[in-house]
């Protein structure tokens, strides 16, 4: 894209955080208990244990002129709910998420999965997701396109 | 490279509508938004500016030389206005987080004299913002 031209100077995205509560319990069958505690530790815990977990979403597009918008909030907010938040809130990760039957619900695991649903968005293209799990920790993942980490 | 940013807030007011679209559309389309009085955010504005700093000063740029330009082309131009009728630049455009921040990216954009404007992310709630970057870069490339 050359400069001067109209849509060469600005790449614009749309970020939009969501949140949900789930519970998950870290624990690899394959693995011993002594191993699991030790790798997982009170996250082995086999009751689960739960947070408050923050979705970032962010898609780009072309701005429309006529509502300004990349995509309409309803619709990103409508996809994200059916996708995502119905159903992983107040759910347990493990027990209630099929892909999490045979994969660890570590929140690495997690930002690939939510990526995967959140692909198919029609209305924009999905860039990245941030999923924090705690106020101190936070994962992000931008499918195989690293690039995407960079704006 | 190194990247710095600096945050200000400023409060407005706006509304959605367009002109080429029917009331029932307007409303449709905008939802609460189209609310002919208008209604404010407490918008949240965080500027990363990207370069080497300076063998003698230490800084990608003066701090102060930003806050500057941020008081002169953001503040004064938004803060504490109703955007749709009294910021010109945003004339003929939906006032959307999406446009505002492009709007403050090419006000921004001329005025970074030292180092080169990286992003700009624009919150419009917390849960809602809006991030600019140069078009073609791929942020550490600058």
């Amino acid at each position: 894209m050359t400069p001067g031209t109209q849509k060469s100077a600005v790449k614009t995205e749309l970020g939009r955080r969501y949140h949900f509560a789930a519970s998950h319990r870290l624990h690899n069958p394959a693995l011993t208990e002594e191993e699991n505690w030790r790798l997982y530790g009170k996250c082995n815990n086999p009751y689960g244990h739960g947070h408050n977990y923050t979705l970032e979403v962010l898609v780009s597009g072309k701005v429309d002129p006529a509502t300004g918008m990349i995509a309409n909030l309803a619709d990103l907010d409508g996809f994200v709910e059916r996708e995502v938040l119905e159903p992983f809130d107040h759910k347990s990760l493990n027990e209630d998420v099929a892909a999490f039957r045979s994969v660890v619900p570590t929140t690495e695991n997690l930002c690939i999965e939510i990526f995967r649903r959140l692909k198919p968005f029609p209305k924009a293209k999905l860039e990245r997701i941030r999923v924090q799990e705690t106020s101190n920790n936070s994962f992000e993942y931008a499918g195989e396109n690293p690039e995407a980490f960079e704006g | 490279m190194v990247l710095l940013t600096r945050k200000i807030e400023f409060a407005a007011s706006h509304l959605y509508n367009n002109p080429d679209f029917s009331p029932e559309e307007n409303r449709r389309v905008f939802g609460k938004c189209n609310n002919p009085h208008g209604h404010g955010h407490n918008y949240t504005l965080e500027v990363t500016v990207a370069g080497e700093p300076d063998p003698v000063t230490g800084m990608v740029l003066d701090l102060k030389d930003l806050k500057e330009i941020l008081e002169r082309e953001v503040m004064q131009r938004m803060d504490h206005r109703f955007v749709n009728y009294e910021v010109p630049e945003l004339a003929g455009q939906i006032p959307t987080c999406e446009n505002i921040a492009r709007v403050i990216w090419n006000l921004l954009d001329p005025q970074i004299k030292q180092g080169k404007l990286h992003r700009v992310r624009l919150y419009e709630t917390p849960d809602l913002f809006a991030d600019c970057y140069r078009n073609g870069s791929q942020g550490a490339k600058s």
